[in-house]
């Protein structure tokens, strides 16, 4: 840490480790909360080793535990991540890193909520003596933008580390926490009596599920759990984004394959819309480059309804058993 | 995506069929490639399982590590892709044939040819899916710099003799799969991708299941149907009926079955080291060797499935003529394969582990170089990609309706015709912007001189500049004719190269100067530690 990112600062010849046992995410926050307070007043180098901190997502709280939060003597708080991948002479998977920062981005956004806390709470403390929640005095705790990423050293267990800045993540991330609907507005929006409980039967589930709005794109694979749902569900209805985020952009307001097409071959659509104009022309230059081409017969009763596997993920698979799999 | 791909994937789900990406193949397919199907071990970053490797679908070689966490166990799993790896490269390096090749004179400085050899063909490794060339490139880093005990005798763990030679040819492979157009080294997924589109996202592509599924669905079944199937099936046993190409496994795969194999096998092994008799051990040897057969099976069943689909891209691949200038790039990859060749002949040590900043800018620079050059070949080559590139506004298609003789005023005249075009593309074309057309496999140039409205239509009119020959009449053959059906391009259908870097003992400061002494010392192996992976 001392060489990667703060190489000015005196030497750690000795680390505070405080310990953070609590009852409860909450009372482990709070503990955390303290032992940063404590740390930053204290000078010198501290690790907090699985702290706990509390962040406001969609209006209500997500506890979140990052590695580790290291103290640095001039008060400063760097984020440590440890993640399994290796780092090869220097270098990792940009996916991995690039994931591991957005991660830990978060954690730097909400650190930063309790540097601000911390402030506020040293400021009402007055006659500078420190709080019993542990207050700063009115100065808010630098949280770096760089954050540590730990990592096995090419082929072996050996750690190595590189410093990773994550002032865009953090930035993205800001924006999107704000940009969140609560969840608040997203239950009063449902019908009242819908409950996701999972003893609940499947189908009730399955329509508790659906009746939240969602917007599924590819990348949601990776992701998320119901992404086999939403995108079973999203296809059902033709939605354009279920081929990729981008393609929505070059389709002007048509949100379905079924749209784009008649509209691509002069079946509706307005001619003077410039996205209209633009998938004709496409459909022409298309067809005229495969005309010379062999028509690729369509399997027998193939067709887009078929496609439709519907709310019911699971009965589509199970409908297909019997079928060789790897064709 | 440009918006005929996005088409195309519209029209393939409303047709439940993958539809074309390309009118012709634009990678060269080797008659006998190698098949590498690998498989990792989960939660050992890079460790291998074991692969399916070889050159004959009906015979692929079995190689498995039976506990990944054994370093012997490892170095015999690299032992045996080495005994066929190999062999196989070897077979191409001595069938050359004459050529030449320009160099810079070290006297003079000027750029003469030379004879050199090249090889007739090249070795060509085929893996199922983009993560199957990352994990090349690992074997490669990885073997690379291992110490064999006849290369230093003190060494802790010896490699097995060729084993560090197989690093600097996967090395070699993974490097060049990084220039665009190259077919040294191909993964599967890609070469259909781009050749196909499908009626799922390019995400989703990534699954060679899925997207053979596409292309090719099973009778009666359509491609979303069989995709889904390809994607999630599960049989009784709750296994993947279509495992992952890998190298990652099936995590279900990993914790029912490949688990419990494993630990059997270290039972055995354990055991076996504890018997107290002749035939004790003798009963326990047959122990392990079920239990290793068992790990072998295993792998087997996860690779296998892969390996068919692997050939089976293949066969749908060949169904595709050769693009045109497929051969010229191909040649670009034996000059490739001919210098590795040499460099290792020549006793030339591994390749760095990091680029020093001249290698890297002039690796960069022909990156960019071969990108254009691709981008242009495909086109020229393809009508289906042509179109995306007239879409753009980058090419232009139309007939020609008028053509009219006329002259440079020079001393010696030369032909200069203005050929009036008809097209409904919409080029982007600055006043004297240069097109291309192509002329008996050759660019010929004009120049955009005006344009003539006339209502839907674009009437462009060129002046053809060059490729009429050295007479005040152009030769037969050379100048456009009324009613001649003519694609033009904006951009170069050659690349020339770049500007020139300067030697890497001239490295400017700025870029950390000169290699200097600590680049002439070779690279050190990797310190070996008890609980490696690779
Ligand atoms: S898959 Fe998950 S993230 Fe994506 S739309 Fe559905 S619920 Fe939302």
């Amino acid at each position: 840490m001392h060489e990667r990112l703060d190489p000015r600062a005196e030497p750690p010849h000795r680390a505070h480790v405080p310990d953070l046992t609590a009852d409860g995410p909450k009372g482990r926050a709070k503990r955390t909360r303290l032992a940063l307070g404590a740390a930053v007043a204290d000078g010198g180098w501290t690790l907090l080793d699985h702290p706990m901190l509390a962040l406001d997502v969609a209006g209500s709280p997500a506890f979140l535990e990052p590695d580790a939060v290291v103290v640095h003597p001039d008060g400063s708080w760097t984020v440590v991540e440890i993640k399994s991948f290796p780092m090869l002479d220097g270098s990792a998977d940009p996916a991995k890193v690039g994931a591991a920062a957005r991660q830990a981005a978060v954690y730097v956004l909400a650190l930063e909520r309790v540097a601000a806390a911390l402030a506020t709470d040293g400021e009402d403390d007055g006659e500078g003596g420190e709080g019993e929640d542990g207050g700063v005095h009115g100065r808010v705790p630098a949280v770096r933008h760089r954050v540590l990423l730990v990592c096995p050293k090419d082929f072996s267990n050996l750690p190595t580390a590189a410093a990773v800045d994550v002032r865009k993540q953090r930035a993205v991330t800001a924006r999107q926490l704000t940009r969140l609907t609560r969840l608040e507005d997203i239950a009063d929006a449902l019908p009242e009596g819908t409950c996701f409980a999972p003893d609940r039967p499947a189908g009730e589930l399955v329509e508790a599920v659906e009746r939240v709005p969602a917007t599924y794109a590819p990348d949601c694979l990776a992701a998320c759990e119901l992404a086999f749902h939403c995108r079973d569900r999203s296809r059902a209805d033709g939605a354009v984004a279920t081929l990729g985020r981008s393609v929505r952009a070059d389709l002007g307001g048509l949100a379905t394959v079924e749209d784009v097409l008649s509209a691509a071959h002069g079946e509706s659509g307005d001619p003077d819309d410039p996205a209209v104009a633009a998938l004709r022309r496409a459909a022409a230059l298309r067809a005229e480059a495969l005309a010379g081409l062999p028509r690729i017969p369509a399997p027998a009763g193939a067709h887009a309804t078929e496609t439709t596997a519907g709310a019911h993920a699971t009965e589509t698979t199970a409908a297909l058993q019997g079928v060789p799999a790897c064709p | 995506m440009s918006l005929i791909a996005t088409l195309g994937r519209m029209e393939a789900v409303r047709a439940g069929q993958a539809q074309p990406a390309a009118t012709v193949c634009h990678r060269r397919l080797s008659a006998r490639p190698l098949v590498f199907v690998p498989l990792t071990t989960a939660g050992e970053a890079g460790a291998p399982l074991g692969a399916l490797v070889g050159t004959d679908p009906d015979a692929p070689r079995l190689l498995v590590v039976a506990q990944p966490r054994d370093r012997d166990l490892r170095f015999a799993f690299l032992a045996e892709l080495a005994d066929v790896v190999l062999p196989y490269i070897d077979g191409f390096a001595a069938d050359v044939e004459a050529a030449e090749r320009t160099e810079t004179d070290p006297e003079t400085g000027k750029r003469i040819k030379v004879e050199a050899e090249l090889c007739a063909d090249a070795p060509q490794l085929i893996v199922p899916s983009r993560a199957g060339i990352d994990f090349v490139r690992l074997l490669g880093r990885s073997m690379r710099f291992r110490r064999t005990a006849e290369q230093d005798p003190e060494t802790p763990y010896p490699a097995p003799p060729r084993v560090p030679l197989l690093g600097r040819w996967l090395t070699h492979f993974g490097e060049r799969a990084r220039v665009p157009g190259s077919s040294l080294l191909l993964a599967l997924t890609d070469v259909l991708g781009l050749h196909w589109t499908t009626g799922q996202s390019s995400l989703e592509d990534q699954h060679l299941g899925a997207l053979l599924a596409w292309i090719a669905p099973p009778d009666g079944l359509s491609g979303a149907r069989a995709a889904l199937r390809a994607e999630l099936a599960r049989g009784a046993d709750d296994q993947l009926l279509c495992p992952p190409a890998g190298p990652a496994t099936d995590p279900a795969f990993d914790n029912r079955l490949l688990a419990p194999a494993i630990e059997r096998y270290d039972r055995a092994r354990t055991a076996l080291a504890a018997a107290e008799d002749g035939l004790e051990a003798d009963d326990r040897l047959g122990d392990l060797t079920n239990a290793e057969k068992a790990v072998r099976d295993l792998v087997e069943s996860r690779t296998l499935p892969t390996w068919q689909a692997v050939w089976r891209g293949l066969d749908l691949l060949r169904e595709l003529p050769e693009g045109a200038h497929v051969a010229d790039r191909w040649t670009r990859d034996r000059w490739s394969f001919t210098a590795h060749r040499d460099r290792v002949a020549a006793g030339e040590p591994p390749q760095p582990r990091r680029d020093d900043a001249v290698t890297a800018a002039n690796k960069l620079a022909s990156r960019e170089r071969e990108q254009a050059r691709l981008d242009a070949q495909e086109a020229l080559d393809d009508p289906l990609v042509m179109a995306g590139r007239r879409l753009a506004g980058e090419a232009f298609a139309g007939e020609v309706v008028d053509v009219v003789m006329a002259y440079s005023e020079s001393k010696r005249p030369s032909p200069r015709p203005l050929i009036t075009v008809r097209t409904a593309d919409r080029p982007h074309l600055g006043e004297r912007a240069k097109v291309y057309r192509s002329l008996d496999g050759r660019p010929q140039t004009a120049e955009f001189v005006g344009t003539q409205d006339a209502g839907d239509d674009a009437v462009l009119v060129l002046r053809i500049v060059d490729k009429m020959g050295r007479g005040k009449e152009p030769e037969a053959g050379s100048v456009p004719e009324r009613g001649d059906r003519l694609c033009f391009t904006l951009f170069e259908h050659d690349q020339r190269g770049g500007a020139k870097l300067p030697d890497p003992e001239h490295t400017p400061w700025t870029h950390g100067g000169p290699p200097g002494e600590e680049a002439a010392v070779a690279e050190t192996a990797d310190p070996v530690t008890e609980e490696d992976v690779l």
